[in-house]
């Protein structure tokens, strides 16, 4: 079985800061991580091929330092390691990016004996966007169905899948499909490994990222990138914040009987 | 499409570097230069303080007859028989766009036994529901929402689609997208039209609410877009008399791949922050788990319901079902109120909507203090607790 993995590499937001006085980003000194949701897609990946056999396959679209990224996934333990790299892929919206992905796991999936069951696992978002649109365009595109938001994930028999997906806040619902399928997982699935030593180095000394552009994946221009792209980008800007400031002052007693009042005036109280 | 710097303005100034997400930019021999990180977002056009950088944007050709698509839609979902809450809400926002527009507001709805709850979908402002009715569809299937809503909107061309940005409504929305080659902006906090094309301009926080970006669809139609629950707020003052387009289909269970086996409950305890008219939150400074006892009294004596930000949440103060914000819920209750929360804008993004918000903390410089209508600069351990005996009194007066 061929075990897909798409993943993305992204700036690790939790630790960007705005400077209050030029509103603009503080970017300095952050790393470039693997979405956290892709390293439990990842993991799942994993677990499927010591459970059933098989390949675990990642692919990534991005700039070439992404390479690092896709060598952190070899020392966890994936066989192989596509990245996707063309400045024709730049500015792709989720529409572009999904087609691209879905030509490379097409042209992959035509190596190998056709017959060959698969699966393609992604996190169910990335950090960066936050859109959770990328997995099922793919699966569109490649024309299996997807289940996404998934918590839990069981393989019966040769083909049979069996998931539980978050359906509402309160409720899971149990969903069984066969492969292929394209699953799109939550972080509460399962914990991610760290590599080993020994995975490491088979990373860099055994195993190879290798690269795609445009040509090797019989892109057609008109259908990546910014030019494959519905949406554009109009306007990026810092959000400015609005409220009234209005900074209660006094004694204690004297700020909470300013805010009770204020608060009661807004009829809020 | 490229991303230009006029040499002769640039003063290598590094104001580009500091607000590039992606590394993209590097100051060399004080000029700046892109790198291949740079992916075209534009951030730095903003950031630019001497407007040195521009983007020069390609001709697009327009893929469809755009004049042929009219109307806004709104998709609705349900559970249990029951329209999910988002669907009114975006009612309240279509209406607004569709004045705007000169168009009709549609509600769409997929489900069973809706009959006898469709005419009060005019108290929301829609002029025409149209129901899609099958016993198969009370539940939920991804194929069979995903064909039905492409057949429609291929027949009926709708210019805007909006959807709630859920489990259920994120999982068909792309699928549906992608079959129509239409453009999709996810969790949209702002939709407005750009007067003179009739776009839809959707503007989304991005970089976890770092940035805000304003996306539009220029070349295509439909333009879809997904908006988080408590975004918008349901408008009930316009009553209109619906039209009702009812299709009834035959689907089988053999008609969708997937099967569904059981719906189940998960181990949580019920908190319902997005429907609540006051919210108590507790932050960082709250200091314990034992301190969130004077923040939850303060929710108890208002009635309100408590919730956090991230960081108590990840410390176990909390349950993550509470936490607001990029990774939580976005809330727009009547009162907030912020104790111990600085503000990083991951929090801000879920509850800045709020309509008067209250902060409570130390710092002075704190950001949360610049979306506050009113603040309190002290020690949350001795300002909540006289706060709540105000509020004792009051109540017992």
């Amino acid at each position: 079985m061929k075990i897909f993995v798409c993943i993305k590499q992204v700036p690790g937001i939790s630790e960007v800061k705005i400077d209050p006085k030029t509103n603009t980003l503080i970017r300095e000194g952050i790393p470039s991580i693997i979405n956290p949701h892709d390293k439990h897609a990842i993991e799942l990946g994993l677990s499927i091929k010591e459970g059933y056999g098989g390949e675990v396959i990642a692919i990534s679209m991005g700039p070439p330092q992404t390479e690092q990224a896709l060598r952190e996934v070899l020392s966890m333990g994936a066989d192989k390691a596509y990245l996707l790299t063309d400045r024709a892929f730049a500015g792709a919206d989720t529409l572009a990016t999904s087609h691209t992905l879905a030509l490379a796991i097409k042209k992959l999936l035509k190596e190998v004996d056709n017959g060959e069951k698969y699966i393609v696992i992604c996190g169910t978002q990335a950090i960066d966007g936050d859109t959770a649109q990328v997995g099922p365009e793919l699966a569109e595109e490649l024309g299996i169905p997807q289940i996404t938001y998934v918590l839990k994930f069981q393989l019966k028999g040769e083909d049979l899948v069996v998931v539980e997906r978050v359906f509402r806040t309160e409720e899971v619902v149990v969903i069984e499909t066969k492969l292929p399928v394209l699953i799109s997982v939550l972080k509460n699935i399962n914990t991610p490994r760290t590599p080993s030593m020994g995975g490491i180095v088979k990373a860099y000394q055994e195993k190879e990222v290798l690269f795609l552009n445009s040509e090797d994946l019989g892109a057609n221009k008109a259908d990546i990138g910014l030019n494959g792209s519905m949406t554009e980008v109009w306007k990026i800007f810092i959000p400015q914040r609005k409220g009234d400031h209005l900074i209660l002052d006094g004694t204690l007693e004297e700020m909470i009987s300013k805010l009770v009042n204020n608060l009661k005036d807004d009829k809020v109280l | 499409m490229s991303i230009i710097i006029d040499n002769d303005l640039c003063e290598g100034c590094g104001v580009c570097l500091s607000s590039c997400p992606y590394g993209g930019v590097e100051i060399l021999d004080e000029i700046a230069v892109f790198t291949e990180d740079c992916n075209l977002c534009g951030a730095c056009i903003e950031a630019c303080p001497i407007n040195a950088i521009t983007l020069v944007r390609a001709e697009r050709i327009e893929n469809v007859d755009k004049t042929q698509y009219k109307g806004v839609w709104v998709i609705a979902e349900h559970y249990k028989n029951e329209i999910h809450k988002v669907a009114f809400q975006l009612l309240g926002k279509g209406r607004e766009l569709s004045n705007a527009l000169n168009v009709n507001l549609t509600l769409v709805i997929l489900g069973d036994k809706f009959d006898n709850k469709l005419e009060e979908i005019g108290e929301y402002g829609a002029d025409e529901v149209i129901y899609v009715k099958s016993a198969i569809l009370k539940d939920y299937y991804s194929d069979l929402y995903v064909s039905t809503l492409t057949d429609l909107i291929t027949e009926y061309k709708p210019e805007i689609i909006l959807i709630g940005a859920t489990p259920t409504g994120r999982d068909f929305a792309p699928r549906v997208a992608k079959r129509l080659n239409a453009g999709l902006t996810a969790d949209c906090t702002g939709l407005d039209i750009e007067e003179e094309t009739g776009n839809l301009m959707q503007t989304r926080p991005t970089f976890g609410g770092n940035i805000m970006a304003t996306i539009r669809t220029p070349s295509s139609r439909p333009q879809m877009a997904t908006v988080r629950p408590g975004t918008f707020k349901a408008d009930k003052t316009t009553k209109k008399k619906v039209k009702i387009i009812k299709i009834e289909k035959e689907f089988k269970e053999k008609d969708t791949v997937t099967k569904i086996i059981k719906i189940i409950a998960r181990q949580k305890e019920k908190v319902n922050l997005e429907d609540a008219e006051i919210i108590v939150t507790g932050g960082r400074g709250v200091g314990s788990m034992e301190g969130f006892k004077i923040i939850e009294e303060l929710a108890n004596v208002l009635g309100a319901e408590l919730g956090g930000s991230r960081v108590p949440v990840e410390l176990n103060w909390l349950g993550e079902d509470r936490q607001v914000g990029q990774t939580g819920k976005t809330v727009s209750p009547k009162l907030y109120i912020a104790c111990g929360i600085s503000g990083a804008i991951q929090h801000l993004v879920g509850m800045q909507n709020s309509e008067i918000i209250v902060a409570i903390n130390k710092d002075p410089l704190a950001p949360i203090f610049q979306v506050a209508h009113y603040g309190i600069v002290g020690d949350l351990h001795k300002v909540v607790p006289a706060l709540i005996e105000e509020l004792k009194k009051i109540k017992s007066e």
